[in-house]
């Protein structure tokens, strides 16, 4: 393990060791300069692992989160029609998060380690999940606004520099573009409803709205760390870039469902060629973030219970093969 | 061409900018020949009987149940209904992420039997499944008390999943030559899911009954719980009986031998003893169920009542 | 512990749960039996990686689907087809334990790998003189 000792002490490097980091770094810089892939065993600057690292797992965590708002509705999903979809759905989600960890695993963190620091609330996941769904136009206008905005984000991901988390990102939007549709359709048969349903839609419509906008992320001129992801290409466009986009699609398609966005300044800039929204509540974002939105407590309570009960099985599995293991090599 | 694998699918990706429903898009890098169209993200939906398929038949009149046909059709859908409705609650709350996944599939298997079986139930009366699953009352529910069981720890869950699975597994087995064309069709597309659900129950069976002391314990105590509820899925009535004798139905004695059979070759295989426990009296084809039914149908109906005639 | 392991490897990584995709062959004591480790408090209980291959139709090759944590074979080859053919995307699977994969190393790129170039003569369109001869 030589080689990754050494950079973070680059002062006892070996003068071959000098010339190999240096034609590493070359090579890296090649690469992502041809717009190409940087494979798992390749070289790669500490800060772009981390970078990544950290981006991949948050994303995974997102996934293994936001299962809980939608899982709450499973057992009451109105028709068995839409209960079959809601558990397709959330058990997609739960594909997703491994998936990604298998790709943030790569970059040498063990899923268990990722798990640990998520429940020890060390890790960071995406807070619209700190939300609660309260009613069942909630699935909708999370399927339509919060996957929307999650495949806004991820589909330019599939292009990503690091090459497992470009092809987790294909097999996930694959997989979510039936997320999206069936979130769209439960608003429209809601709106289309009797006034009580299309009164559920509008207020679900009203409540996610603008945690959906703030998925992308706070606005460019103060979101740090955006200028070396993309020039890493494990980001492809910038946050308001992206969430300028997503209005543009909604606010067409709010119109199909005979409901209303609750923002009463979106327009078309001609001169930028951009969509414009109201003013954001980036303090209500930072609060939720640092841990005090509705539910934080309790969707990672709910994990950790998840996780805890789940042990003896994990460990009764892993003994038992253990054993057979141990009998194959007597025989 | 050897890089249409990694390298062109990632460019062929761009498809959530234009709408993304379709669930083919996005492979059409994939659809060359040779060794460029091996691909691990090719997605289709299939071709199977669907519950949406029976529906239409029914509503078409091609297929239209006898009141015992129904009544029968309406007891094997209960069963699976309930039972989905337990392991839906699995999901986000499985030991690994991988069992969220499985326990998923299985359960998504348990409603899709379920839904089949109540719409063709529902061709008797003019009802639809949901009018059955969501507007019948506790009495009115034929499932036996097997399935409204707790899920417990995992182990109960496991051993009341390895009860399920070798029955329905004995049981579709032989509905798929039923004299009923329907039920012998939903039957044949059920009878392979059930049986990997047979598969998953006593994998884990073996891993819980041999991995450590702890979970030895457990699965023991989980097999106990389940197996007072045993006796009642293999009772014949007139109404089992009536149809059997038209070949429409197995008579569930009949099927008694055969788990039986397979049952003491699973715990045998971990080690374990087949419980010896007093039999419950059941009930629950007659609509006399446990105290859980109630608790269970409150939940599901709630959204469903409040909201009657609506659409959803 | 071969040197090229690289970065993929932060101090942190066990024998159970470690990098996928063939990076551990080059990094982790070689142990016949997947058996999980026991030198972190957190990982008692962490069941392998193991990676999947999904054939997708008949007379197709087994592609790289992803990986996937299971305590053994035949578990891993459940969980590979619940988690990995849930849309009908194969009929056959490999799952093959990650460290027993060895992968070539990526520091050697250029002597495993640039030696065929310039060697047109292999292919077809070297040959340029019996260009429109039929069936040649």
């Amino acid at each position: 393990m030589a080689s990754q000792n050494l950079q973070s002490v680059p002062a006892e490097l070996s003068p071959e060791e000098v010339e190999r980091e240096k034609a590493g770094q070359a090579y890296f810089e090649r690469i992502i300069a041809e717009d190409s892939r940087i494979e798992p065993r390749d070289w790669m600057p500490e800060a772009y692992r981390k970078t990544l690292l950290r981006q991949i797992s948050q994303h995974a965590h997102s996934e293994i989160i936001g299962m809980q708002p939608e899982a709450n509705w499973i057992t009451r999903a109105p028709s068995l029609k839409r209960k079959a979809i809601l558990m397709a759905k959330v058990q997609d989600e739960a594909g997703h998060g491994l998936y990604l960890y298998s790709a943030a695993e790569t970059l040498g963190q063990s899923r268990d380690k990722m798990m640990e620091d998520l429940i020890a609330g060390k890790a960071r996941y995406s807070s619209i999940f700190n939300y609660p769904a309260v009613s069942w136009a909630d699935m909708g206008a999370i399927g339509w606004l919060v996957d929307g905005a999650a495949i806004c984000n991820q589909v330019p991901l599939c292009r990503a520099s690091y090459g497992p988390y470009g092809r987790a990102m294909v097999r996930i939007c694959k997989e979510e573009s039936f997320h999206q549709r069936q979130g769209f359709e439960i608003l429209l048969e809601l709106s289309n409803g009797t006034p009580a349903q299309k009164q559920m839609a509008q207020e679900a419509v009203n409540r996610w709205y603008a945690p959906s906008l703030m998925m992308f992320g706070p606005p460019d001129d103060d979101s740090p760390n955006s200028r070396q992801s993309m020039a890493w290409n494990i980001k492809r466009f910038s946050n308001d870039e992206l969430r300028s986009r997503f209005v543009g699609m909604i606010v067409e398609q709010v119109k199909v469902l005979g409901l209303e966005l609750p923002d009463k300044d979106i327009r078309y800039n001609e001169e930028t060629r951009k969509w414009e929204y109201g003013p954001l509540d980036w303090e209500e974002f930072k609060n939720v973030l640092a841990g005090r939105g509705p539910c934080n407590s309790q969707r990672l309570e709910r994990r950790r219970q998840a996780h805890d009960d789940g042990a003896w099985v994990r460990e009764a599995a892993a003994e038992y093969a253990r054993k057979q293991a141990e009998k194959e090599y007597a025989a | 061409m050897t890089t249409a694998n990694s390298g062109n699918m990632e460019h062929d990706t761009d498809f959530a900018h234009e709408g993304h429903g379709d669930i083919s898009v996005g492979v059409s890098g994939a659809g060359a020949s040779g060794d460029g169209s091996a691909s691990a993200t090719r997605i289709t939906p299939g071709n199977a009987l669907r519950p949406e398929d029976i529906a239409l038949e029914v509503r078409r009149g091609t297929a239209k149940p006898s009141e015992d046909v129904a009544e029968y059709a309406l007891r094997l859908g209960d069963d699976a209904l309930i039972l989905a409705q337990r392991l839906g609650h699995w999901i986000s709350r499985a030991p690994e992420l991988e069992e969220d996944v499985a326990l998923g599939n299985i359960a998504l298997d348990q409603l899709g039997h379920a839904r089949s079986f109540l719409t063709y139930a529902g061709g008797a009366w003019d009802k639809s499944e949901d009018d059955l699953a969501y507007f019948r009352r506790e009495h009115e529910f034929r499932s036996a008390h097997l399935f409204e069981q707790p899920n417990g720890d995992f182990a109960v869950t496991i051993a009341r999943q390895l009860v399920v699975s070798y029955y329905q597994y004995a049981l579709y087995s032989r509905l798929m030559q039923s004299a009923d064309p329907t039920l012998a069709a939903i039957a044949a597309k059920a009878v392979k899911e059930v049986d990997y659900h047979r598969d998953h129950s006593a994998q884990w069976v073996l891993r819980l009954a041999g991995g450590t002391e702890e979970s030895r314990r457990r699965m023991i105590q989980g097999l106990r719980l389940v197996w007072p509820y045993v006796e009642e899925i293999f009772e014949d009535d007139e109404l089992t009986t009536r149809l059997a004798e038209r070949g429409v139905a197995a008579l569930p004695s009949s099927l008694r031998q055969e788990f039986d059979n397979r049952i003491a070759e699973t715990l045998a295989e971990a080690g374990l003893d087949v419980p010896d426990v007093p039999q419950s009296l059941g009930g629950g084809r007659a609509g006399r169920h446990s105290e859980h039914l109630g608790y269970i149908l409150a939940e599901m109906q709630v959204l469903a009542r409040e909201y009657p005639g609506a659409s959803w | 512990m071969t040197p090229h392991g690289n970065p993929e490897f932060p101090g942190e990584s066990t024998p159970a749960g470690s990098a996928n995709e063939g990076s551990r062959a080059a990094a982790a004591s070689a142990s016949s039996t997947p058996a999980t480790s026991t030198t972190e408090s957190h990982s008692h209980s962490q069941w392998p990686l193991w990676e999947v291959f999904v054939r997708s139709s008949r007379g197709l090759s087994h592609v790289h689907a992803g990986s996937l944590h299971a305590p053994d074979a035949a578990m891993a080859l459940r969980n590979a087809r619940d988690l990995y053919t849930r849309r009908n995307e194969g009929v056959s699977i490999w799952v093959v334990p990650a460290d027993a994969i060895s992968a070539s190393d990526p520091d050697a790129k250029g002597s495993f790998f640039e030696s065929p170039q310039g060697k047109d003569y292999r292919h077809a369109t070297y040959y340029t003189k019996s260009e429109g001869v039929k069936h040649l």
